[in-house]
């Protein structure tokens, strides 16, 4: 993939060394170079992977299936984190909740809904957030007045505010929480594309595209929005923890993901009236895990931030 | 600049129109209009009545004034459990509300600026770093995972504050305010603190970056070059300049302390707007939902508007350019 | 003691700022005296030193600066080391500074009789309404009409020149001995600088108060000053009466100066100007710091040049100035 190693080769006939460590690296290289300084951002990507990683294999690597009904033995409830079940042959590393699940496998499958629900619900807002803040900022005039009007006035009221209202309206289920959490966040992404790219539609290639006609998709797609990719992807990152955090405040209340299908905040709503009873694992160990993936996402994207806006600005 | 303030009533106003139309359209016909009228128990005789009353029956703009016109009146319903008028059981609920929110503000003030502002004139220093770090936790940390954790700590296991409730009131000018009493003072410090977290770690950043910023400008050395002391020209030179972005942010994030109150209320069973509407949620008591969603709508435009003039008051430059225009 | 003791009397001068990329020595070395009624001309480019020199006097060097070394004698007190408390009583009142940028130098949130009335009463227990009457006649003063209005105005409301006559407006109020003018009428246009020079000099004359007056235009120093200081990279290269030196100026680097005046050029010919660019005060060069620039460098000039006084009281820092030109 060098040419001059290669050049070089076939000119030298091929007894020419290559260029001793090459020093092109390709963008992602250096980006990721860049990326890596931070230790703390290391830290952040780690846990992050990790609990991507659970979220996706939790079926296969948690200990016990803690919704299979048949499997769960209320005999075995409120065991205290690392003692022995009733039985006697096997360890319940976290503890067990009010019915005998196993706390371990409740904050794997926990993950799961939590990371499901945060992540594809930011990838929707995502997607619609931008087609409306780039066509916004592409056409400009009244269509751009009209939509940044409705994406202030969405913006001056709490994400949790219009969650909850749409929540109440349509009752709980994973399907709707996740509806719920896309209209909570497609305007903070609308905003921010629309804003990388109206300073991108000023500059020259837009106008060179726009003179050799070429269609208003292919600029918008092809020229406008690789270029205000970068403070999209971090703006994204954040805004997930955000989801998950959201989602997981919404089951807390009792107004998202169903008991069927729990998701870490709903298990922190189980074990909530425990607390007062000094049975703190069934609340504190869902709430430590939601609070290491939120952090752990956070570090990410700050480090994320710091490294792709001076880029920016080059 | 009252040029400023009819202007800014005239878009108040068309907002709340807007959403009284979407509110209206959100819950009255999304699903069986009925259901939301009137509980899906009564009798039939109770249903088929409700249903000429209100004329679900007739064409949609219809209903809409017709809402309109009862909400104007006050009438926005009776809520399904209680059977008393919405809005009334609201009102009464909010100051209790109010008095989590402000408590939270005077914290998010008392607690933020302060700090904030020692980060900034201490930058680079240890607790400069340790302030700052803190302030991150206190955003990305869930709400109502840190009232959880506060209650186990404090409550549970320490037993020094009480974990639930709100204490003994007392009343003033015909309303009930509990912070007037030790024991509702040691009820309302819990609740007030974990719904001010979010505020205080923005109050600090703001405050330190506007620190940050000021302290190196001509005027803040002038002023020294004139032989100030270093008290006046940080907090009079200084703030002053970093209160009015402060303020701005403190004050349209006020709606965000009411509308994040549901959490803090739920998990404190402090007895507020809050704590009803997620009740009346879980109750399917749509009518509460509707009342609880015009009032907060109207005290979020009520809350910017009065935001909006307190900035043109603070800030000169905003007051003046706007006489000219 | 008495009337023959200068004002401000700099001696050995050192302003060092520690950073992370070595130690920046903005000033090194800088001696002058002010004497009563003066008006001192502090010329030099940009990163001379000269605006660093102003600072230090006032005790105002921000970090990672600080005075390294030296006196800085205000009548006969050294300021150097004083605690910060005294420091602050003589500081816009005994002696007081006038910035740059008039635009950033008043704050812009608060109204102009706040900022006149605070610098009376941090310095002296009068009223507010007493202090109110000094602003009032210190306005007068520097020619802005229609006092009492003006007083309740913002910055804002207020053009470039008058922004800047209130600022010296300011420093007149406590009536001080010395005033340190760093680049007062660079941001203005040429006409309001003229009134303004005028005014100056009038009033320095009037009350016997000492001026240093900085700047990187030799125009102003020929029309305000009676004696001139040279900068260059931290030191003072040349300094004299100002006449002396801008007829006959001695060392190459003021010789390059004035010779780069386009009214010095003949027309049609391509303007002079001194070769190279000032070197980073991180990385001086050893001896003369001038030597790389200068048409008449020899190897002397791997040494520091020692300060010569001439015998027309002027004093410079050259191996091998234009003397036949000199007095």
């Amino acid at each position: 993939m060098k040419p001059e190693a290669t050049a070089e080769a076939s000119a030298g006939g091929g007894i020419a060394p290559a260029p001793a460590a090459a020093k092109v690296q390709t963008p992602f290289q250096r980006f990721a170079a860049d990326f890596l300084e931070s230790r703390i951002a290391v830290v952040g990507l780690v846990i992050t992977t990790i609990v991507v990683f659970i979220a996706i294999f939790a079926p296969l690597i948690a200990p016990t299936d803690p919704f299979d009904l048949a499997k769960v033995d209320v005999m075995d409830n409120l065991i205290a984190p690392g003692d022995k079940n009733f039985a006697g042959d096997f360890t319940y590393v976290l503890g067990t909740d009010g019915s005998g699940r196993d706390m371990l496998s409740a904050i794997f499958y926990g993950l799961r809904t939590s990371i499901t629900v945060g992540v594809s619900s930011g990838l929707i807002a995502l997607a619609l957030g931008m087609s409306v803040g780039l066509a916004a900022a592409y056409f400009g005039g009244f269509v751009d007045t009209l939509i940044m009007r409705i994406v202030d006035i969405q913006l001056s009221f709490p994400a949790i505010l219009i969650a909850l209202v749409f929540m109440a309206v349509l009752g709980p289920g994973i399907d709707k929480t996740i509806m719920a959490l896309i209209v909570a966040q497609w305007a903070y992404y609308a905003r921010t594309v629309r804003g990388s790219a109206l300073v991108e539609r000023r500059k020259e290639y837009v106008e060179a595209a726009t003179c050799l006609a070429l269609s208003h998709r292919r600029i918008v797609f092809r020229h406008l929005l690789p270029n205000c990719l970068p403070p999209l992807i971090v703006v994204a990152t954040v805004q997930t923890a955000h989801a998950i955090s959201l989602e997981a405040t919404l089951s807390f209340l009792g107004l998202g993901v169903p008991q069927t299908e729990p998701s870490l905040g709903m298990l922190i709503r189980n074990g909530f009236d425990y607390m007062h009873s000094h049975k703190y694992w069934i609340t504190f160990f869902p709430g430590v895990a939601l609070l290491v993936t939120i952090v752990g996402i956070n570090l990410v994207g700050d480090q994320l931030r710091d490294i792709l806006n001076p880029r920016l600005q080059k | 600049m009252s040029v400023f303030i009819i202007r800014r009533l005239m878009q108040s106003l068309l907002v709340v129109v807007i959403m009284s139309f979407l509110v209206f359209m959100a819950i009255y016909q999304i699903g069986d209009p009925t259901d939301l009228l009137v509980s899906p128990d009564a009798p039939q005789e109770e249903i088929e009545r409700v249903k000429r009353d209100f004329g679900v029956d007739l064409p949609f703009h219809e209903q809409y004034f017709k809402f309109v016109g009862k909400a104007l009146q006050g009438d926005l319903g009776n809520s399904f459990v209680m059977n008393d008028p919405a809005l009334q059981l609201i009102l009464q609920k909010m100051p209790a509300t109010l008095e989590l929110a402000f408590s939270a503000l005077f914290l998010s003030i008392v607690l933020g600026i302060p700090l904030g502002v020692y980060a900034g004139l201490r930058h680079g220093t240890f607790s400069s770093k340790l302030i700052m770090s803190g302030s991150i936790l206190g955003f990305s940390l869930p709400t109502f995972w840190v009232g959880l954790m506060m209650i186990m700590i404090f409550a549970v296991y320490l037993g020094w504050l009480p974990s639930t409730g709100r204490g003994e009131t007392v009343e003033v000018l015909g309303i009930e305010v509990s912070f007037l009493t030790w024991d509702g003072l040691t009820h309302l410090f819990m609740p007030a603190l974990n719904l001010a977290l979010l505020k205080i770690s923005l109050v600090i950043r703001l405050a330190r970056a506007g620190v940050r910023e000021t302290i190196h400008m001509d005027y803040i050395k002038f002023a020294r070059a004139k032989g100030l002391a270093y008290r006046r020209v940080i907090l009079l030179h200084l703030m002053k300049n970093i209160m009015i972005p402060i303020v701005t942010v403190i004050g349209l994030e006020f709606g965000g302390l009411i509308a994040f109150s549901v959490i803090t209320e739920t998990i404190f069973a402090w007895p507020g707007m809050g704590k009803l509407i997620i009740e009346s949620i879980l109750l399917l008591d749509r009518p509460m939902v509707v009342a609880y969603l015009m009032i907060t709508v109207m005290m979020f435009i009520v809350i910017n508007l009065l935001v909006d003039i307190l900035y043109s008051i603070l800030d000169p430059r905003v007051r003046l350019q706007d006489v000219k225009s | 003691m008495s009337s023959d003791q200068p004002t401000l009397s700099v001696r050995n001068l050192q302003t060092y700022f520690y950073t992370k990329a070595g130690i920046a020595k903005a000033v090194d070395g800088v001696s002058f005296d002010v004497k009563r009624g003066e008006i001192m001309g502090l010329v030099g480019e940009s990163g001379s030193g000269k605006s660093v020199t102003g600072f230090s006097i006032i005790g105002l060097v921000d970090q990672p600066g600080e005075i390294a070394g030296g006196e800085v004698l205000y009548k006969g007190q050294n300021l150097v080391g004083m605690p910060e408390e005294q420091m602050q009583k003589l500081r816009g009142n005994r002696i007081a500074m006038i910035f740059q940028d008039p635009m950033m130098t008043l704050n812009p949130v608060l109204r102009i009789d706040t900022q006149m009335i605070e610098t009376v009463l941090a310095h002296e227990k009068v009223s507010k309404d007493e202090a109110r009457q000094r602003a009032r006649d210190a306005l007068g003063q520097v020619g802005i009409p229609a006092p009492d209005e003006r007083l309740r105005s913002y910055p804002h409301q207020f053009s470039g020149g008058m922004r800047q006559r209130v600022a010296i407006a300011i420093a007149l109020l406590n009536k001080p001995e010395l005033i340190i003018a760093d680049e007062p009428t660079t941001a203005l246009d040429v006409t309001i600088q003229g009134q303004i020079l005028y005014e100056t000099q009038k009033l320095c004359r009037e009350t016997g108060t000492a001026l240093m007056w900085i700047t990187h235009d030799l125009a102003v120093i020929a029309g305000l000053a009676d004696r001139v200081c040279v900068m260059y990279a931290g030191r003072i290269v040349e300094q004299g009466m100002v006449e002396d030196i801008l007829d006959s100026p001695a060392h190459p680097y003021t010789h390059g100066l004035i010779g780069s005046v386009p009214s010095h050029n003949k027309r049609g010919q391509r303007l002079f100007q001194i070769p190279g660019m000032t070197p980073s005060l991180l990385k001086l060069p050893v001896g003369c710091t001038f030597k790389n620039r200068c048409p008449r460098a020899t190897d002397a000039c791997n040494v520091e040049p020692e300060i010569q006084t001439l015998d027309s009281g002027r004093q410079l820092r050259c191996h091998n100035p234009h003397l036949e030109t000199a007095a």
